[in-house]
């Protein structure tokens, strides 16, 4: 063993001994093993870094009560247009994290807070008073005045989010962009098709 | 001129590209491929350069940061000295790309031209396709304006729709919980790296099959793909009836380079660069978003799929569309390449072809979007009121106001998502309409609560006139022997 040792690498051997194969087939063996434990040790924490925004337990702990201001802006029996700065926040976002949202004040206490986003495809719905309807300018996704969905493609009613009312204010629970897997409120995620959930 | 070529012996000694290099440009190439049908593939090439100069370009000024995107945009169009041009160049550019594109793809399946050996070539063809759409629309949500924004929430809706895993795919996607900043981010890295890198690399590979195997030579009725010939003869072809590929089939793709660089300069010169529209400030929801043109097509796509599949349609469409057009060259790889022998192939390209014009041309004026403005801005015609009674009138007014004219053309004004009203008390009896209206139904919505019985009444009144002079009315036939009441609506009476 200490002879092949000394030996010098590159010098070319005077016959084929087969007891030299094994070692040098063991080196490139081992070169691959280590390069493919370094190549999953470098992937993993790429991997970790690009998808970590899908970790979808943070992104629940970014959720909170948001305020939407006092109570008072919102007349009973009017749906108004309010708006809010997303609690999930980079100070690059600029406008893009102020993020609208309908509230619909039915009585004193009861009311209903509807996401902007269409839940056909996203598009912002408008509320149009005097038909009492939001109407979806994309594909033509129209809805009653409680949500439910009145006609086109929408496979549900409008989005709401989950409210409370505290000090005079009005506070909803929001943080994500609402779609058909991320309902902002699970308590209306089965309102399906015509089902309005107030 | 001595010293260039004293220069030029000098690198060659050292490089030793000359010769390899003189024998690929002068490889001979069947006579039949110098023809103008050739010539998009490298007009494609040839764009492809243009937009990573003009892209680089624009890279020096803009700002991939959501709160600063726009301005930048807006700096570029107003301030830079001819940023303007550039940008008009890229997003021309980007539209010159595509066409050229499917242009070549559309000549290469008439041709037959992905049969064996070009199975691969094809495939890595349709990679090609995907990269460049990939570059459209990340491109798009680049010009970071309101229809970029809305575009990035309907790539969430769709992406949103999948089945168990669909919020972790919507916040990788958008980088985070909302569309922001690292949204924009993920979309530049898109844009300037990863497509690009890909599109190089898959373009390198194509252009190197097409040395290796040869251009497609012009099809023949009758002279079939054969895995055990086709080479061989191939081989004869450009040895008996071959030209140097440099210049007798070079030249035409050079003017044509030309031509088209040149229609680019005049296009953007003439129409400017594209937008941006409004800022990407998601709480103006006064904004009608509309994707670029190569992607109105799926626009209408979306609008028109019937609800209860859209889903699944969304979701296994493309994987079936594409899963088609990798498997193509493998499933029909050898036999008549000639358009005129494969009926069912061209038949298929021209239903393909159809449908994506007329999905496009739907688009232009989305008749399944209510016309948000039309309630306002758009006035009953004045001939439709003469002679009416009071109660007829108001019903005009209930018409406007209750926004019916956003759905509802009247006088080929209006919106387009119900039918047109101009000839309603012809279909439906006055008992029909208060039913419509109150219920709603065949997509309508219903009005029940936000109509007073007044109004309702007006409103029937009004439409109940609504029908043309020599033709009346609908009548309710279970009626008319017990009532036996004339139509008493005088026509005759309007002044």
């Amino acid at each position: 063993m200490p002879e092949t040792i000394r030996k010098p690498e590159g010098v070319p051997e005077p016959s084929t001994p087969p007891k030299k194969v094994p070692r040098r087939q063991m080196l490139i063996t081992l070169g691959i093993a280590l390069n493919a434990v370094a190549g999953v040790l470098f992937a993993i924490p790429l991997a970790g870094y690009i998808f970590g925004p899908s970790k979808r337990k943070e992104i629940r702990k970014e959720l909170s009560w948001i305020t939407l201001g006092s109570l008072a802006q919102f007349p009973e029996g009017e749906t108004r247009l309010a708006t809010y700065r997303n609690p999930f926040v980079r100070p690059w976002d600029g406008d893009t994290a102020n993020i609208p949202c309908w509230v619909r004040r039915i009585s004193a206490n009861k009311l209903q807070v509807f996401a902007i986003n269409c839940t056909h495809l996203g598009c912002p719905v408008r509320w149009f008073p005097q038909s009492g309807l939001f109407m979806c300018p994309c594909h033509g996704g129209v809805y009653y005045a409680d949500g439910a969905r009145a006609s086109g493609p929408p496979p549900r009613g409008l989005f709401q989010y989950d409210y409370k009312i505290e000090g005079g204010e009005l506070w909803i629970k929001a943080g994500e962009v609402p779609t058909l897997a991320t309902p902002p409120s699970q308590a209306c995620a089965d309102t399906l098709r015509r089902g309005a959930c107030a | 001129m001595r010293l260039i070529k004293d220069l030029a012996e000098w690198f060659d000694q050292r490089l030793q590209l000359g010769k390899p290099l003189k024998e690929t440009m002068q490889h001979p190439v069947p006579r039949s491929t110098a023809s103008w049908a050739y010539v998009f593939g490298s007009a494609s090439l040839t764009v492809m350069a243009l937009q990573f100069v003009t892209g680089i370009c624009l890279a020096f000024v803009y700002v991939p940061s959501a709160g600063q995107a726009w301005a930048s945009l807006q700096v570029l169009n107003q301030q830079q000295s001819l940023g303007w041009f550039v940008r008009a160049l890229h997003g021309w550019g980007s539209n010159f790309m595509v066409a050229l594109v499917l242009v070549h793809m559309v000549q290469v399946f008439s041709f037959g031209a992905y049969k064996y050996p070009r199975e691969l070539t094809w495939i890595v063809g349709v990679f090609l396709l995907l990269m460049t759409l990939g570059m459209a629309f990340t491109g798009q949500v680049l010009r970071f304006d309101q229809d970029a924004y809305w575009g990035l929430g309907i790539g969430a809706s769709v992406i949103g729709r999948t089945p168990l895993i669909g919020a972790p795919l919507v916040h990788a996607m958008l980088g985070g919980p909302i569309i922001a900043g690292e949204t924009l981010s993920r979309f530049f890295s898109m844009h300037v790296f990863i497509f690009p890198a890909m599109l190089i690399a898959f373009v390198g590979v194509h252009l190197l099959m097409v040395l290796k195997l040869g251009i497609n030579e012009w099809p023949m009725p009758g002279r079939i793909v054969k895995r055990s010939t086709y080479l061989k003869e191939y081989h004869e072809l450009t040895q008996k009836d071959g030209v140097p590929f440099v210049p007798d089939a070079f030249r035409k793709d050079l003017v044509f380079s030309g031509v088209i660089i040149l229609a680019l300069v005049v296009c953007s010169a003439l129409f400017g660069p594209f937008g941006p529209k409004g800022p990407p400030d998601p709480t103006v929801v006064q904004t009608v978003p509309r994707p670029d043109f190569f992607f109105l097509w799926l626009y209408a796509a979306l609008a028109l799929l019937p609800p209860q599949m859209e889903t699944f349609l969304l979701l296994v469409g493309p994987v079936l569309a594409i899963g088609f057009l990798i498997a193509l060259p493998l499933i029909s790889g050898t036999g008549e390449k000639h358009w005129r022998r494969r009926p069912i192939a061209i038949l298929s390209l021209l239903v393909i072809i159809v449908s994506l014009a007329a999905l496009t041309q739907l688009s232009t004026y989305a008749p399944w979007s209510p016309d948000m403005d039309a309630w306002s801005s758009t006035p009953v015609p004045p001939k439709l009121l003469q002679g009416r009674s009071a109660l007829e009138r108001t019903g005009a007014v209930v018409l406007q106001a209750k926004q019916c004219r956003n759905c509802h053309a009247l006088g080929g004004e209006g919106g387009q998502r119900g039918p047109a009203l101009d000839s309603v008390a012809t279909r439906m009896t006055g008992d029909q309409l208060v039913r419509q209206v109150l219920q709603g139904g065949g997509n309508m919505p219903a009005y029940g609560k936000n109509l007073s019985p007044a109004e309702t009444t007006a409103l029937v009144a009004f439409l109940k006139t609504l029908h043309p002079s020599n033709e009346a009315p609908a009548r309710d036939s279970s009626l008319v022997g017990v009532v036996a009441a004339p139509q008493t609506r005088p026509e005759a009476a309007s002044p």
